[in-house]
């Protein structure tokens, strides 16, 4: 089979913050190099980002990378790696004033340095009180960071390859990288991009569960091309929920609303806070909270139809409060809900929000597998960055604006990796391994030529009702084990999946079907670790682990201290140790979690 | 039906794929509902719309800000009443 063949030193996949970042560095080393995006670049995922990236650039008080190191660490509940935590939290600074360089236009204080505002877990003086280290231009960081990555990769002469869709991932027969299969959306063309160095910047896979604040872009494609080529994914089973979406659309009721004196009910109308914090009722925090949502669910009490939501009631509420205490509540609730919360509740459910796992990497970007005893094995030719990856600094909870700051730095990092890298390679790219891209062309063909199979929409709902009841913000020993079962039924039917529409040009249900199958790798990943892990920590919380003087609110230091890494093939788990080595400072003693 | 090229009219269905939920939510049952049954003036205007920024498009479509050109007013105003 004769498939056309582009060359490239560098090729990136994703032109999100991560992807443009590190496109920058290799473009301006005057290297050679694609960045393929299935959107225009700044319609990327990472425009959602309103809150700020962060940087212990002291602006308004004093704060140090040491602090910030101590806080990420914590954050993380100690799984994430130190060497890597320390490295991000250094170049922090630096990254940041780097991006204010680029025409990133900053907030700014009176002396015209970037103002800077305090967030959730960002603390002074190793966690003793907030401190202000988010960097914000208005409330559209992201969209900000966005634009001022794209003109400068203009300036650049970065190839942009805009409505392109990776497939898959090339090895050879020794595991090296050789770059990707992708396909044009316009025309269905499939073309292989070779380099000698890969990078994976394709954002999250969000859309693996029913309620979600990400974009329908979020689905998980570098893990599912990473997995399919035999890489392992990372601690998978973490992710972070947000206690009240709109139930059915994802987006966010912000948790004022229960501050104003919004009530939690069940289908029975009880206000069932009372049962699980008599004190604080619907005001407990959001891990009480979620967790009592769930178990209203679980036990029957949820409702609608399919009794999986409960209701956010703020009709005793004074319309006049409403509209001027919560503005944009009541239009969210309308467009999204289709209730008028003046009238009726809200239905809501606790909704993902992030991916603290992925494709396992070191700080530097490269991708780590181990081999023949060596956890550290580096994959030659493969580099991985922002939220796909896990280097891993977010661990088991991610703080928030932790993660613009993980783009730019690992962007810059794993740029450098590969240019240092593609120097060492001989000019000549090596002969291409036609192996997988054969796979990828066999992919797309089955598709094609299904027959009698599965509608993708069918698959992917029922793939994410499995996951948000069986594997959601709080999680149960039978659920879990029962949705190993389920998500592996569901797997089939993907399988098996079935396109009505053949045509070429911007076929959108091939699309949607492919994507689909790589957010079930995602999905198994998730459900497959979680249920594994039998303890609780960060995002991870079971019920049935218990909270003792060993293994302080579920953590269980001795033995769940570890990554987990799940392999494609035979669903295999296997484990690596957590670095709790920094590279210059000691360690950041294992404690308990508490704010 | 209008008489837009097939191909652009099923680029502008793909191009309806935004960074940001909320659009993702109105432009689907924008799509579902409104999309076939365009005039080729609404078409172009909802193709001009699609060149904003996500964020910018938001605003237009939760009334937060408004555009200041006629030609949109007609698909501005069936994307707010979605
Ligand atoms: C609502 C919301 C608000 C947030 N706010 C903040 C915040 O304030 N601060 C913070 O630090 N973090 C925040 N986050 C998290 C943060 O925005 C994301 O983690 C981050 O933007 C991810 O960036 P990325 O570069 O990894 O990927 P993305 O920006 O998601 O980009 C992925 C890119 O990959 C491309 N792509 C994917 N698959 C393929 C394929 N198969 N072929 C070709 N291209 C492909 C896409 O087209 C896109 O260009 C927020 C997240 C959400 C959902």
């Amino acid at each position: 089979m004769s498939v056309p063949v582009r060359h490239f030193d560098a090729v990136i996949v994703g032109a999100g913050g991560a992807g443009m970042r590190a496109a920058l560095q290799l473009s301006e080393a005057g290297l050679k190099t694609a960045v393929l995006s299935k959107v225009f670049p700044t319609r990327s995922h990472t425009v959602a980002a309103q809150g700020g990236v962060s940087a212990s650039l002291g602006n308004s008080e004093p704060d140090h990378w040491h602090w910030h190191m101590y806080d990420t660490v914590k954050g993380s509940d100690w799984l994430g790696d130190q060497d890597a935590i320390e490295f991000m939290c250094r170049e922090a600074p630096k990254v940041v004033v780097e991006l204010e360089h680029f025409g990133m236009p900053f907030d700014r204080n009176a002396d015209g340095t970037i103002y800077q505002r305090p967030f959730g877990g960002h603390m002074s003086n190793f966690g003793e009180k907030p401190v202000r280290r988010a960097c914000a231009a208005a409330d559209r960081t992201g969209h900000a960071m966005l634009h001022a990555l794209y003109q400068r990769n203009v300036r650049a002469n970065t190839h942009f390859f805009v409505e392109w869709m990776a497939l898959d991932l090339i090895r050879d027969a020794e595991g090296r990288v050789q770059g990707v299969v992708a396909m044009e959306m316009e025309t269905s063309d499939i073309v292989v991009f070779q380099a000698k160095a890969t990078l994976f910047a394709t954002g999250g896979a969000g859309r693996i569960y029913a309620s979600s604040t990400n974009a329908f872009i979020n689905t998980g494609d570098g893990l599912g091309m990473a997995a399919r080529a035999g890489i392992p994914l990372e601690d998978m089973e973490f992710w972070q929920f947000h206690p009240t979406g709109v139930a059915g659309a994802g987006v966010l009721i912000t948790e004022g609303v229960r501050g104003e004196g919004g009530i939690l009910r069940n289908a029975q109308g009880e206000r069932f806070m009372e049962r699980y914090a008599p004190n604080a009722k619907d005001l407990a925090s959001r891990d009480v909270v979620s967790r009592a949502m769930v178990t209203e669910i679980n036990e029957g009490r949820g409702c609608g139809p399919n009794k999986d939501h409960v209701l956010l009631d703020i009709t005793h509420l004074d319309p006049e409060v409403i509209k001027s205490k919560l503005p944009g509540i009541r239009e969210i609730s309308i467009k999204f809900a289709g209730v008028d919360p003046i009238q009726a509740p809200i239905p809501v459910v606790p909704t993902c929000h992030y991916q603290m796992g992925g494709i396992p990497t070191n700080y530097k970007g490269e991708v780590v597998v181990p081999k023949d005893g060596d956890h550290k094995a580096v994959v030659p030719g493969f580099y991985a960055a922002g939220e796909v990856a896990c280097a891993s600094v977010h661990g088991a909870n991610r703080l928030g604006t932790n993660s613009l700051l993980d783009l730019l730095v690992f962007g810059k990092s794993s740029a450098n990796s590969m240019i240092e890298f593609i120097k060492s390679e001989p000019a000549e790219l090596p002969e291409l391994a036609m192996a997988d891209v054969e796979r990828s062309i066999a992919r797309v063909k089955r598709l094609d030529e299904q027959k009698n199979g599965t509608n993708v929409h069918e698959a992917r709902s029922a793939m994410q009702r499995v996951m948000q009841n069986h594997c959601g913000v709080f999680r149960f020993k039978d659920m879990l084990a029962e949705g190993v079962d389920k998500i592996l039924e569901v797997e089939k039917m993907v399988k098996r999946c079935e396109i009505a529409d053949k045509s070429k040009v911007f076929n959108t249900a091939r699309v949607e079907a492919l994507e689909l199958e790589n957010l079930i790798e995602v999905a198994k990943a998730t459900m497959i670790s979680a249920n594994a892990r039998t303890e609780s920590r960060g995002a991870h919380v079971r019920d049935d682990a218990p909270d003792t003087p060993e293994t302080p609110n579920g953590r269980d230091d001795k033995n769940w201290l570890k990554h987990t890494l799940w392999h494609r093939d035979g669903n295999r788990l296997e484990y690596k140790p957590v670095n709790l080595t920094p590279l210059t400072v000691e360690t950041i003693a294992l404690k308990t979690r508490s704010y | 039906m209008n008489e837009f090229d097939p191909v652009e009219l099923k680029r502008i269905r793909w191009r309806s794929r935004r960074g940001l939920l909320e659009l993702d939510l109105v432009l689907t049952k924008f799509l579902a509902q409104h999309f076939d049954s365009l005039t080729p003036a609404e078409l172009d205007a909802y193709r001009r719309l699609l060149d904003l920024p996500d964020t910018d498009f938001l605003d237009v479509v939760n009334g937060k800000a408004e555009i200041d050109d006629p030609e949109l007013a007609g698909i501005v105003e069936i994307l707010r009443g979605l």
